[in-house]
């Protein structure tokens, strides 16, 4: 069973195996507005926990996503390209925007669940 | 006999219904299409005659099938780009309180000045005997720049302001170059309100930005300033007065520190506006500054250019100014349009363009300057910060003020606290703005205050013109506080056009025309 | 001072409801003894005749291009410019405008740039164009930039044929980036051997087509070549009438497209405001400088315009933007865009026709003048001579007669051994006694 933990810039990561798929939370996305463009890494990247990972913009704005752990990149989610819609309407399905393989799972540990990452958000 | 043409002469009984037009045009507001919806390929409204026959020198290069585009006649294109200006707001329209943008009065003494031949008709590269005349006006015009900012040198051919903070950039990268401090100085600080072309030149020059905090009043202070200085700090770009419209408070300690830890002092000089013949930059310690002569010196904005963003110097950095230049020896101006050719004593760090700069504009700012003189100058920007003030005092009892403990100067900024709960956003609020016959202030700018509303209303504006600007902005404020969200949310109602769909055009974007697919595959 | 609308009765009033006694209170956070008590030391204010007396004295001492038989070129060009132009780009709406920030209000700002840009793109035949650079010069060097951001490389080679002052302005770029820069020897017969300096970390190329001495070159092997290494081909143009008679840079598969656009709607203006025309392949979108403008609707579903794809740029990006360019040449666009509508291809191609066959007519009778030596093979309307004895003391003396005979190549390159080296633009502006007069006075001289 997948378990989703989240950043505090709030990316998330769904966890099946050794294997996590990010995207942005529901709550980043209505902050941002209209997402018009994603930019997304290269597969095979490799990727550092807090680096840089990919770019979401919306009309006015452009944010900096970053790698909620360290890993390669395995897949990109090249469905945004036509559809950067869908970030705003599934973020935690359709919406996601790349596979990382998880180089070190103890990262998981330092990011919050469901629960406390709701909290979170409505402590901001 | 009995005339019987009479017809109606009374307004007869009004409706306050839309009423809907065949064309859907309303009276003066036309819909216009685009050039290739109305021109033709084989149209063209310029009359030139076929040269006799000759033998092409144009060898294997001549193109091939036609380029694709339309022509229209002369009747034509001055009907299709009036309807256009029609579409347009600009300051002979009405109040234009752009804050940042000095939308001030463009005399048309300075159009005219700019179209004498003598200064539009002179081609860049032919020889300097045949412009004493240009050269003598950039030295005019270097001459009040230098007066007037307390700075001892100029360098004059940067395209707009952007391009001068290029410019300044650069003399100041040089001249760490030339301590030997190149590889170590390459930091720049920057403070959370700048322009965005600030940090943006920064990096465009390969150096690296550190943000300054902003103090809780809206200022810099130096201590901030000093936590961040360090032997690989290479200049500060400081906006004075800041783009929240406060004159820095500190800057005289501010570049003393710059000084002190062998780094320099660059000023954006975008809100010079406010103390043209009040206070100079030389005084404060500035080591390079732009001035946007299409702001302070109006020369028009012509919706988005061209400008003109000469850079004044300091001693420090005078060495360095960039190609072309004019050096007078013996009385005699020589124009220095190569390294190769420079004078000693100087060390050019390039070239930002070709040819010498917006002469254009040059000519424009100096028939501005002239018709100023020094007195006019500096009423002109004492009535700048008055008008901005009087503004701030009319409104500041319902639209809240970030930064209440220091006097605006040029421009008042409020921010969107009093919005809070109404349901109306800094956007509704400009947009509503536009249906009352203004344009909107700058708005979302800078980024330290939340919904900034930035209020720049020059010093071209009657008492009478802003008692109505403060008048309309009360009714509209208490309208936005109270229930009448529909008024703003849907704004504006009364514009050529109504709110424009920007997700759309940034998803999918349409950058050109495109011949429409025929209705049937051709097959 | 007629520029200022408040009375002294209004500034007493208007301080009063301020609260504060006189104006010096609101500059009260200008340093102690840094805010002056009187005006500084200049003019004080003047009336319109006497400015126009100023500035009319100042200009009579230079020699307009029009008084005169004209061939100077190198850059800007001498063409003729139709009144309704200048009539247009002088409406309030257009000349009082500021950068279209709220669509709304400024679509007649919006609708000629997209028709700019469209207008751009067929010409060069690319897929997209921007709403204009400063000029071409800072064109090709945010050209280079961006070809640096689109390979990730960082080595730039530029052609011996691009005008001397735009190698200037990239190399300046470039050195201040600490950017790999190549540039090729001057080369006055278009026979450098650019493709052997391509290579795999070369980041692009920058090639002027026709070139500073006026000659045609074959951008679609260097294209290849580039291709074939991961690198993009920059073609640079200065005389945009030549679009209309020659293969465009588009069909020869350069990546970018920049190129000076002041010969159509534009006068000389002693070298500025002048508009900078910057095109490129649709894929590289996200990487162009400037402003662009898109298509889109309105709550009601009409037709509009708007700024578009503005992430990239520095209001937003800031350190991370494409450019820090933020004003560009807005009214020269338009002057640009109705010259062109007025042109349509039919009058483009006929006024670049008139352009070469000037030149063509001219160059002939040049090429029987003893001492003169035309050096072109292929050229448009501009060529270079070689003649026996220093250009810019040919020029110098051709001046004093009234002839404006062309730019000698010492004046864009002082130590490179050229000085024998004149070149020559002919437009359309020019007359069989202007060509006469200059031969007359060539074999006089020479």
């Amino acid at each position: 069973m997948a378990e989703t933990r989240y950043s505090k810039d709030h990316e998330y990561i769904r966890i099946e195996g050794d294997v996590g798929t990010v995207g942005i939370s529901d709550y980043a996305q209505g902050q941002l507005g209209d997402v018009v463009f994603v930019e997304l890494p290269t597969v095979g990247k490799a990727l550092s926990k807090g680096g840089e990972a990919a770019v979401v913009e919306s009309v006015k704005a452009a944010s900096e996503v970053y790698a909620p752990v360290s890993g390669e990149v395995v897949e990109v989610n090249g469905e945004l390209e036509a559809a950067p819609g869908t970030v705003n309407e599934d973020p935690a399905g359709k919406g996601w925007f790349l596979k990382i393989r998880i180089k070190d799972a103890g990262e998981l540990d330092a990011l919050m669940n469901e629960a406390e990452y709701q909290d979170y958000v409505k402590s901001l | 006999m009995l005339n019987r043409q009479g017809r109606p002469t009374q307004a007869g009984e009004a409706s306050h219904e839309e009423h809907l037009t065949f064309t859907g045009n309303k009276a003066l507001q036309q819909i216009e299409p685009l050039i290739f919806e109305i021109g033709h390929h084989e149209a063209t409204g310029v009359d030139i005659d076929k040269p006799v026959p000759f033998k092409s020198r144009l060898g294997k290069h001549a193109r091939q099938g036609e380029i694709g585009l339309p022509g229209l006649s002369e009747p034509e294109t001055m009907r299709h780009y009036v309807r256009l200006s029609q579409k347009n707001y600009g300051i002979d329209t009405g109040l234009f309180p752009l804050g940042s943008c000095t939308m001030k009065h463009n005399a048309r003494l300075n159009e005219k000045m700019a179209r004498l031949p003598g200064f539009s008709d002179v081609h860049p590269l032919q020889p300097t005997s045949t412009v004493p005349g240009a050269l003598d006006l950039m030295l005019e015009l270097s001459r009040y720049l230098m007066t007037l900012t307390g700075m001892p040198a100029v360098a004059l051919s940067p395209k707009a302001g952007a391009h001068g903070e290029a410019c300044g950039m650069m003399a100041i990268k040089a001249a760490i170059a030339a301590k030997g401090e190149g590889a170590t100085r390459n930091v720049v600080l920057v403070p959370e309100s700048a322009h965005g072309t600030n940090p943006a030149t920064a990096a465009l020059i390969g150096f690296s930005v550190r943000s300054v905090p902003a103090r809780p009043d809206g200022t810099v202070a130096v201590e901030d300033v000093k936590a961040l200085l360090g032997p690989e700090v290479a200049a500060i770009m400081l906006t004075n007065p800041n783009t929240c419209g406060i004159f820095e408070p500190q800057i005289v300690e501010i570049a003393a520190a710059m000084h002190e830890a062998g780094a320099y002092f660059y000023c954006d000089g975008a809100n010079f506006n406010a103390i043209v013949g009040k206070a100079r930059p030389g005084d404060l310690g500035v080591d390079a500054m732009h001035i946007n002569l299409h702001k302070t010196f109006s020369t028009p904005h012509g919706g988005g250019g061209p400008g003109a963003g000469p850079v004044v110097l300091s001693e420090r950095l005078a060495p360095f100014a960039p190609v072309p230049f004019i050096h007078v020896e013996n009385g005699k101006p020589h124009l220095i349009e190569s390294r190769d050719e420079a004078p000693a004593g100087n060390q050019p760090f390039g070239r930002m363009t070709a040819f010498h700069g917006q002469m254009g504009m040059y000519v424009r700012a100096l028939a501005y300057m002239l018709s100023h003189g020094s007195d006019g100058m500096r009423q002109a920007s004492e009535d700048a910060v008055l008008n901005a003030n009087y503004i701030r005092a009319g409104l500041s009892d319902l639209m809240s003020l970030p930064f209440p403990d220091h006097p605006s100067m040029h421009e008042v900024l409020f921010d969107d606290e009093w919005l809070k709960g109404s349901g109306v956003s800094t956007l509704d609020f400009a947009k509503a703005m536009i249906d009352e016959g203004y344009h909107p202030m700058t708005v979302y700018f800078p980024l330290v205050v939340h919904g900034a509303m930035l209020i720049e209303p020059t010093e071209s504006e009657s008492k009478a013109a802003l008692d109505l600007f403060i008048a309309t902005l009360r009714d509209l404020a208490i309208a936005a506080k109270g229930n009448d969200k529909e008024r703003f949310t849907s704004a504006p109602h009364h514009a050529p056009i109504r709110r424009l769909d920007e997700t759309r055009a940034a998803r999918s974007p349409v950058l050109k025309w495109e011949k429409p697919a025929p209705a049937k595959a051709a097959e | 001072m007629r520029y200022l609308p408040l009375t002294d009765t209004d500034r007493e009033d208007m301080l009063a409801r301020i609260g504060v006694s006189d104006v010096d209170a609101l500059f009260s956070d200008v340093p102690a003894g840094k805010l002056l008590k009187a005006p500084v030391d200049l003019p004080r204010a003047k009336g319109e005749l006497e400015v126009e007396r100023i500035l009319g004295k100042m200009a009579g001492k230079n020699t307009a291009a029009s008084a005169v038989p004209f061939f100077v070129g190198a850059g800007a060009y001498k063409h003729h410019v139709p009144a309704t132009v200048d009539h247009l780009i002088q409406r309030s709406e257009f000349l009082t405008s500021y950068t279209p920030y709220q669509p709304e209000i400024a679509q007649g700002t919006l609708q000629y740039l997209f028709e700019f840009q469209t207008q751009v793109a067929a010409l060069t035949g690319m897929e997209v164009a921007n709403a204009s650079m400063y000029d071409g010069s800072t064109g090709t060097g945010e050209a280079v930039l961006m070809a640096h951001r689109v390979t990730k490389r960082r080595k730039a080679v530029l052609s011996g044929g691009l005008h001397p002052h735009y190698t200037a302005v990239v190399e300046t770029l470039s050195e201040m980036a600490n950017d790999e820069v190549v540039v090729l020897k001057p080369d006055v017969s278009a026979s450098e051997d650019i493709l052997s300096q391509i290579d795999d970390s070369t980041s692009c190329v920058v090639v002027q087509s026709p070139d500073v001495f006026g000659n045609l070159r074959d951008l679609k092997p260097i294209a290849e070549k580039a291709h074939a290494h991961g690198a993009l081909l920059i073609a640079v143009f200065t005389e945009v009438v030549s679009l209309g008679a020659v293969v465009p840079p588009g069909a020869q598969d350069a990546d970018i497209v920049v190129g000076e656009g002041q010969s159509i709607g534009n006068a000389l203006n002693f070298g500025g405001p002048y508009v900078g025309l910057f095109a490129a392949k649709a894929k590289y979108i996200r990487q162009m400088p400037g402003r662009l403008c898109g298509e889109t609707v309105d709550s009601t579903g009409q037709r509009g315009f708007v700024l578009t794809l503005s992430t990239r740029e520095q209001h937003i990006r800031r350190d991370k933007a494409t450019s820090n360019i933020c004003t560009n040449s807005g009214l020269c666009v338009l002057a640009f865009t109705i010259h062109m509508t007025l042109l349509g291809q039919a009058g483009l191609a006929r006024l670049a026709e008139v352009n070469h066959a000037n030149a063509v007519k001219l160059a002939d009778a040049l090429a029987g003048v003893e001492g003169v030596t035309v050096l072109n093979d292929s050229f448009f309307n501009e060529f270079t001579v070689k003649l026996k004895k220093p250009a810019a003391e040919v020029v110098e003396v051709l001046a004093a007669r009234g002839i404006l005979a062309g730019v000698p190549v010492s004046r864009l390159l002082p130590k490179a051994g050229l000085d024998d080296l004149l070149i020559i633009a002919s437009t359309e502006v020019n007359t069989d006694e202007d060509r006469a007069a200059l031969v007359a006075a060539l074999v006089e001289v020479l």
